[in-house]
This record gives C-alpha cells, structure tokens and sequence, in this order.
C-alpha cells in the first residue's frame, strides 16, 4: 500500500488536494456573501457592524480564520506546482494548438483566473481584513460604504467577480470529476449545484458595490 | 486539389529539427491522409531527398500507430478517427496544412513526425494485465457478467494506445489512456485478484514518465479515435482513492 505522502504527491493526490481546499474555499463564499448581504439592510449599518464585530472577537470564528488562510494557501502553492510540472510535461510547444476546437475558455484560462482572484484578494483583504483586524476600525459598514462611493472600485469588484464565476465554471464540477463522482447518474445535478456557486453567488456578491455605488451608500448608512 | 504543408522534419532525437514546405499537387479528395504523405514521399525519393518519417500500420484505425498534430488538432479534423482515417475531403483545395509530431516530454521525438511511445508501454508493464493463469478456454457463460458491465469494459477495451489523449491535452496528460486500460480490469472479474495493486503501480509509473496532472478540460475525448469517455477517469479518480484504504 501507498504511504500517505506518496498518496498527496501522485498526480491524482495533488489534484484530489486541490479539489478539496478549492470546495472548502467554494462553502467559504456561501458564508461570506450571507455575512456581508448584511449591508443592504436599511439600519444604519448596524446588523452589519454587530456581525463584523463578532467575527473578528470570537475564537471559533478566528480558528476557521486560520484554517481558511491554511486553506487558501494550500490552494495556492499546490496549483503553483501542478501548473509547473505541467508546463514541463509538454516540452517544446506546437506551433499551432487549436485548443479553442476542443476544450472550453474557462478550462483553458484557469491559471490566469486563479492569478487574478489572487490580485484581488491581496487588494481586497488590505481594503477590508486588515483594518479590521489590526487598525481597530469599528465601522466596517461605513467603510464598505465610503470604498463603493468611487466607481474605479465597483469596477474592479465588479471584474474580480466576473473572474471568479469563471474560476468556479471550471472548477466546481471539476472537483467532483477528480473526487470520481462525475458519472452520468449525477453529472446533470453537479452541474445544477455548481450554477449557484460560479453564477449566483457572483451576482448576489456584485449587489453589493453596485447597491452601493448607486443609491450614493444614503440609503445603507445613515451613518452613526 | 493543390495543398501546401508545413511538415516537422527531425533527423534524429539530437535534431533541433525545423518546418520545411511542401507542395502537394494533384491531390484526390478520395485520398486518405497518409496515402497523401505516401504521394509527397515518392516525389521526394525521385529526387534525391529523405522522405518524411511516420509511423503507420493497419490503415483501418486498429493499431494505433499512426498519430499526428494535423493543424493544432491530434488526429486533425473530425471526431473519433485516426490519422489513417483521415481525408482529403476533410480539406480544401489552396489549403496549408501545419504537421506536427506529438509533443510531450514523454513521447520523445526519434525522426520526423515518429514519436516514442515506450512510455505506455512501462505503463503497462507496471500493471496492465491479469497474471492469473486462465488454463484452457472457458465454457461461454460460465462466468456471468451483466451486460452493461461488459458493454463498459468493452467500451474501455477499445483503446488503441495510439497518444492522442496525450498530444491533444494542454497538460501532456496520460489519464485517459490509463483510465481506460484500469477502467476495463476493475469492471471485470478476472482483474479482482490485482485491482488495488493495478491502479496504484500504473499511476506511479505515470508519473514516473513525466505525463502532467489532468485538469479535466476533457480535450482528449475529443481527440480520442476510439472516443474512450472521460467516465474512465472518473473511474480511475475513484479506484486510486479506494485503494489507499
Ligand atoms: C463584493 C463583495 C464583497 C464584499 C463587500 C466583501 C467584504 C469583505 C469584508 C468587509 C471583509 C472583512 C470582514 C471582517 O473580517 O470583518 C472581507 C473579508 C474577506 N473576503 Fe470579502 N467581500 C466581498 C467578496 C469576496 C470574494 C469574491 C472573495 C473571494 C474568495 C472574498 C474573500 C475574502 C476573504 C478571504 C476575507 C477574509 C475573511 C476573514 O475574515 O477571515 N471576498 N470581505
Ligand atoms: S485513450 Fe484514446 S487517444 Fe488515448 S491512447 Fe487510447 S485510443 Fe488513443
Ligand atoms: S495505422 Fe493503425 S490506427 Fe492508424
């Protein structure tokens, strides 16, 4: 029998890692866009405050923080590493490849959506995590508020979001190919499933600058 | 109909190798693709020149030596046939058509267009097979297998180990050829006995060769002569993970 770490070193362990991180990282959305549909609510920002504030204070909430972190990192320097290994496999390159003909633009641009998710998660954790982990910021709904005042921010959410369903497209049904759970009997119900994660969690998450950004935050904060 | 091409010419695997053209005239809609390049090559022979090296056998799509990159896709145009079965009518007469070999760093290049698949064959040197002794042959129905269960093996049997799977994905991923191979034991009684040893020793020596990590953009179904379903490697996925346990 294989020992574990040659298990998680084969081919198929590496992709089984990425699979597993990447539908963890998929609940994560779930969590997050329920959390933050918090701001649309016309109370000041207040349900919106008392939910930041218990996220970032209680310990349980702070443990799955790191796991996350564990997790996204994961994600990361795995993908790294097979999208290396994977260029090597090729060798010299055709001079003409006509991928277009057989596989689908979000399968083909996965290592470029996963490049531009991460730029947005460095920008987007700076703009948001850090001050309210470290800068002591209170009033995170009035800071959502003030950053969708300027629409170069909307846009670039709005970009990153649209990168994003394109990750999930692929990925999601992915997954449950590399797991082994894509057979016939369940290929039309993955595909259903993985609808809400790469277009409908999307598009709620884009509410959000853009019900902002609009109705000028007035109606979102009244701020106290 | 007149057709340039644009052939890989290699002398040998220490050869940069470069894109020489050729002109193909006279070129019958009714001729298959390699009956073309037979045409190129005698007009090479006839004067003085080393005509274009590829493998080829049976002509008929069942041996699985023919193989190439025939305008960015393996096997070129159309769906569920090799090289061999390939036409001229699939073209246009003024067209260009860009030969390549396949490229992987696990199929080396020995001449021209001729690749070295001894890579697939370790693969199953490592665990493609029944060591059983099976004695004389077996009365008909003496071992009962559901039909849709044979249908599938059958179905995975078909592979003809010819590389497309491998040229035709973005990562030089073997997974289809494997699956396949692993897919018709484990559905079938007589490879119970290796089952868990199979797929563990096939994908070690798959990745001992250097094949890449599938990401699942399934350009090898598209590609694959015997158009072997990608449910294989869903099967594989499934059988490598049962047997860690
Ligand atoms: C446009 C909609 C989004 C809004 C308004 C938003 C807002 C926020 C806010 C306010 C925080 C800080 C929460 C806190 O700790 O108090 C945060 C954290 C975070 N966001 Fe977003 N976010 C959005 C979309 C996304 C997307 C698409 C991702 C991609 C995966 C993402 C990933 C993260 C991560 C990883 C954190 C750190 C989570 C943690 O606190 O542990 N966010 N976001
Ligand atoms: S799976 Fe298909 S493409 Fe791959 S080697 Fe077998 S017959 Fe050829
Ligand atoms: S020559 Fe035998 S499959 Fe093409």
């Amino acid at each position: 029998m294989n020992s574990f770490f040659t298990f998680i070193n084969s081919s198929v362990g590496k992709k089984l890692l990425m699979s597993l991180t990447g539908l963890f990282l998929s609940l994560f959305l779930i969590v997050h866009l329920a959390g933050n549909l918090l701001v649309l609510r016309q109370d000041g920002g207040e349900s919106f405050n008392t939910y930041a504030h218990f996220m970032g204070g209680n310990p349980l909430v702070r443990t799955l923080e790191i796991g996350l972190f564990l997790f996204i990192a994961v994600h990361i320097v795995n993908g790294v590493r097979i999208w290396w290994q994977n260029r090597k496999a090729r060798g010299k390159r055709y001079d003409v490849y006509r991928l277009d003909e057989n596989t689908t633009l979000p399968s083909r641009m996965m290592a470029l959506s996963a490049s531009l998710v991460l730029l947005f998660l460095v920008v987007h954790l700076r703009k948001f995590w850090v001050p309210a982990r470290f800068e002591g910021e209170q009033n995170m709904a009035g800071l959502v508020v003030t950053t969708f005042q300027n629409g170069w921010y909307v846009l670039f959410y709005l970009i990153a979001l649209v990168v994003l369903g394109y990750h999930l497209r692929h990925g999601f049904q992915s997954a449950f190919q590399t797991f082994g759970w894509k057979t016939k009997r369940y290929a039309g119900l993955i595909e259903f499933a993985a609808a809400f994660f790469w277009l409908v969690i999307p598009v709620l998450f884009a509410c959000i600058p853009l019900y902002v950004y609009l109705t000028g935050g007035a109606a979102v904060a009244s701020l106290r | 109909m007149k057709i340039t091409l644009k052939v890989w010419r290699q002398k040998d695997q220490n050869d940069e190798g470069r894109f020489v053209e050729y002109t193909a005239d006279h070129v019958s809609p009714d001729m298959s693709f390699l009956e073309m390049l037979d045409v190129v090559n005698i007009g090479l022979v006839k004067k003085g020149e080393t005509p274009v090296a590829f493998d080829h056998d049976c002509r008929e799509g069942i041996c699985g030596s023919c193989g190439m990159m025939i305008n960015g896709r393996a096997h070129g145009p159309g769906r569920g046939i090799a090289t061999c079965q390939l036409h001229m009518r699939s073209f246009r007469d003024g067209d260009t058509i860009v030969i390549e070999p396949w490229r992987s760093n696990a199929f080396p290049v020995l001449k021209d267009l001729m690749v070295d698949r001894t890579s697939f064959d370790r693969i199953m040197q490592a665990g493609g097979y029944t060591s059983a002794k099976t004695g004389g042959v077996p009365d008909g129905n003496a071992i009962l297998i559901p039909k849709p269960v044979a249908d599938e093996a059958f179905d995975a049997a078909a592979c003809i180990g010819c590389g497309a799977c491998v040229a035709a994905c973005p990562n030089s991923s073997a997974m289809l050829f494997v699956s396949a191979k692993v897919s018709q034991l484990a559905l079938l009684p007589q490879g119970q006995a290796e089952r868990t040893a199979r797929v563990q020793r096939m994908i070690a020596q798959m990745d001992e060769e250097k094949f890449g990590s599938c990401s699942n953009t399934y350009a090898c179904e598209a590609e694959c002569p015997k158009q072997i379903s990608v449910t294989h490697i869903a099967r594989l996925n499934r059988e490598f993970v049962a047997s860690q346990f």
